[in-house]
């Protein structure tokens, strides 16, 4: 059941710049498993952002090997890594990401629109997935009326409605205050957390590190101290 | 995600809105244009379409247009009566003069002499009386619109007199005549009472109709009139052509609409272009979040390509419409502008002109999303 959904190893980036190239990742070994959610953390441009982005297939390593329930992500065509992440990845974006003419329960439905279902039938499974999270009765507003903390719920909704095996977060609580940051965490951990299934977190906001499994710490494009148990999570956390 | 394309178009009321009028704007500045044109050339040739009961027009081959009149000697009927496979050939005389109504009006008019025996040339559409009435002394036929002209506010009804030339005409009846280019009225009579009414050239013969025997070819009739005859055999069509084409290259009239109709095309295609990168520009990071998602760059190009599609389709239907609408209106309500209406093949050519602008307009924010780099989506 504990069985690597992610396996990353020996990742390394480069961006180009000016004339030549610039690494923003050394050598990333790095195991996300089943049934876990797995904390990103590190100061700003330490690369966790590039990081996320390269294991969910939207930018591709320099070098090294990323495997996705075994299937190697590195080397993947534009259609092909298109496919993987509309099969495999559930997103949750910093920016929420949501279409502001589409319902709360339309923008939920989106993962499965994408992957051919119709959209009044998507929209009424999307719909299900939102009252799980307590969002039952903004189904049908348009983004613009719901509160940030609501307009998280809904891509929570959008990252689960089609039973991801992998998800990946990019700083879910940085748009939220500390009240509705910590509720989103909540939300998040007890509705994405499955058997089967890896959940990604990045973020660089201490007060939520207690929701993690594990947490992987970053600095300079380096994962420089991973925390496997409650204790070290609890240490990392103090520091 | 066809259906999500078109909410996020919708969704965007301001852009959406300007977009489908820019295209109805253009649309009917461009058909509106193009059909007034096309009703104009049609004018040109107004009295060659009104005859309806001839095959072949025969007249000296130094005419260009049907206005401008080389006459005939009257040897020249005789000649092609005596062509193999004609089976009637009549004079018809074209020219214009100067009305006066009873009250002191004066109004210049077309008047057409069709042939004393047969009556061959006279008006299609009679509204009142008969063309038969003709054969009686000094009888004339008025075109409808013509006749409002001479007596404004006045139903024309037969019975009415004018005098031409010093010499009493008496209203017979009331014909619809396509309207001219010159909106002079139009006035049939008998040719020998044309020839009285206005100031005849030494040679009055304008134009010989011929009706072709029964199963002969139109084409080698015509043909053999102008090798034994030395004349020009025209079918009518032709002739409207030749007469159009003489418009066509030799006044101004072309490159006027011309110039609108292109600046309709432009400006719809720079307005609608713009507002539509504006969209897409502002949309992209959406189009990234759903290319994060897995939205294949062909289901991308079809996303954008609904939009642009549904926004050509709204405002031509609504641009068409309007125009369609104007012509109606204006038809029934002022007699200058009637016969004016839509080709179905104008309103055709101007949907193809809509794809063009909406091609045009949409290529640039097409690459944008193309070449979109779904990262955007982590920034
Ligand atoms: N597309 C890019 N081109 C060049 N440099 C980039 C690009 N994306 C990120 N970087 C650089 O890579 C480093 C890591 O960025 P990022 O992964 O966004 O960090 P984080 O998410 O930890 O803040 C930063 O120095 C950033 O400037
Ligand atoms: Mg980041």
């Amino acid at each position: 059941m504990n069985g690597a959904v992610v396996t990353a190893r020996g990742v390394a980036k480069d961006f180009p710049s000016g004339d030549g190239t610039i690494r923003v990742l050394h050598g990333i070994d790095l195991t996300v498993r089943a049934g876990e959610m797995l904390l990103l953390v590190g100061p700003s441009g330490c690369g966790k952002t590039t990081l996320i982005s390269i294991l969910a297939g939207i930018l591709s390593a320099s070098e090294g090997a990323i495997e996705v329930l075994g299937q190697d992500v590195r080397h993947l065509t534009p259609s092909a890594a298109a496919r993987f992440r509309r099969e495999t990845v559930g997103f949750i974006f910093q920016q929420y990401n949501l279409l502001p003419s589409l319902t709360a329960a339309e923008n939920a439905a989106i993962p499965l629109v994408v992957r051919g279902e119709r959209l009044d039938r998507a929209t009424r499974r999307a719909r299900a997935v939102l009252e799980g999270l307590g969002m039952g009765a903004h189904a049908e507003k348009l983004p613009r009326q719901l509160s940030g903390g609501q307009m998280q719920r809904v891509a929570i909704a959008r990252a689960l409605v089609h039973d991801p095996p992998f998800i990946v977060c990019d700083e879910p609580t940085a748009a939220l205050d500390a009240a509705s940051g910590h509720e989103a965490m909540r939300q998040l951990r007890a509705s994405a957390v499955r058997p089967g299934r890896a959940v990604v977190v990045v973020t660089h906001d201490p007060r939520v590190y207690g929701f993690a499994d594990r947490i992987a710490r970053m600095e300079d494009g380096r994962i420089v101290e991973i925390a496997e148990d409650a204790a070290a999570i609890r240490r990392m956390t103090e520091h | 995600m066809i259906r999500i394309a078109l909410r996020m178009l919708t969704g965007d009321t301001a852009k959406y809105v300007g977009l489908v009028c820019g295209v109805a704007f253009a649309v009917m500045l461009m058909a509106q244009q193009a059909s007034i044109f096309v009703g104009l050339m049609l004018r040109t040739a107004a009295q060659v379409i009104d005859v309806v009961d001839a095959d072949l027009w025969v007249m000296d081959p130094r005419v260009i247009y049907v206005e401008e009149i080389e006459p005939l000697p009257e040897s020249a009927l005789w000649r092609v009566r005596g062509v193999a496979g004609v089976g009637w050939a009549t004079p018809f005389f074209k020219g214009l003069t100067v009305a006066r109504a009873p009250d002191g009006r004066l109004q210049q008019v077309f008047v057409l002499g069709v042939d004393d025996a047969s009556l061959a040339g006279s008006p299609p559409r009679m509204l009142q009386g008969s063309v038969e009435d003709l054969r009686r002394p000094g009888a004339i036929v008025l075109d409808r619109v013509g006749a409002l002209f001479i007596w404004p506010g006045e139903e024309p009804a037969p019975g009415k007199v004018l005098e031409m030339a010093d010499r009493r005409a008496t209203v017979v009846g009331v014909a619809e005549a396509s309207a001219p280019f010159t909106t002079f009225p139009v006035i049939y009579t008998r040719y020998s009472e044309a020839l009285r009414f206005a100031p005849p050239p030494r040679k009055p013969l304008s134009y010989i109709l011929v009706r072709a025997q029964v199963g002969e070819d139109i084409d080698a009739l015509a043909a053999r009139i102008e090798s034994e005859t030395g004349l020009l055999a025209l079918r009518w069509q032709d002739f409207v052509w030749r007469t159009i084409r003489y418009y066509l290259t030799r006044t101004g009239i072309p490159v006027n609409f011309g110039i609108t109709v292109a600046l309709g095309f432009i400006v719809g295609a720079a307005v609608v272009g713009q507002t539509f990168m504006i969209f897409v520009l502002e949309n992209l990071r959406q189009f990234g979040a759903l290319k994060a998602m897995g939205v294949s760059n062909g289901t991308l190009l079809r996303m954008v390509l609904a939009q642009a599609g549904a926004v050509a389709a709204i405002g031509y239907g609504l641009g068409i419409g309007l125009a369609a609408v104007f012509f109606e209106v204006t038809g029934r309500t002022n007699v200058d502008l009637r016969g004016f209406f839509l080709p179905w093949w104008v309103a055709a050519i101007v949907a193809g002109a809509v794809v063009l602008i909406i091609l045009v307009a949409s290529i640039a924010s097409i690459r944008k999303a193309l070449t979109l780099d779904p990262a955007v989506v982590f920034k």
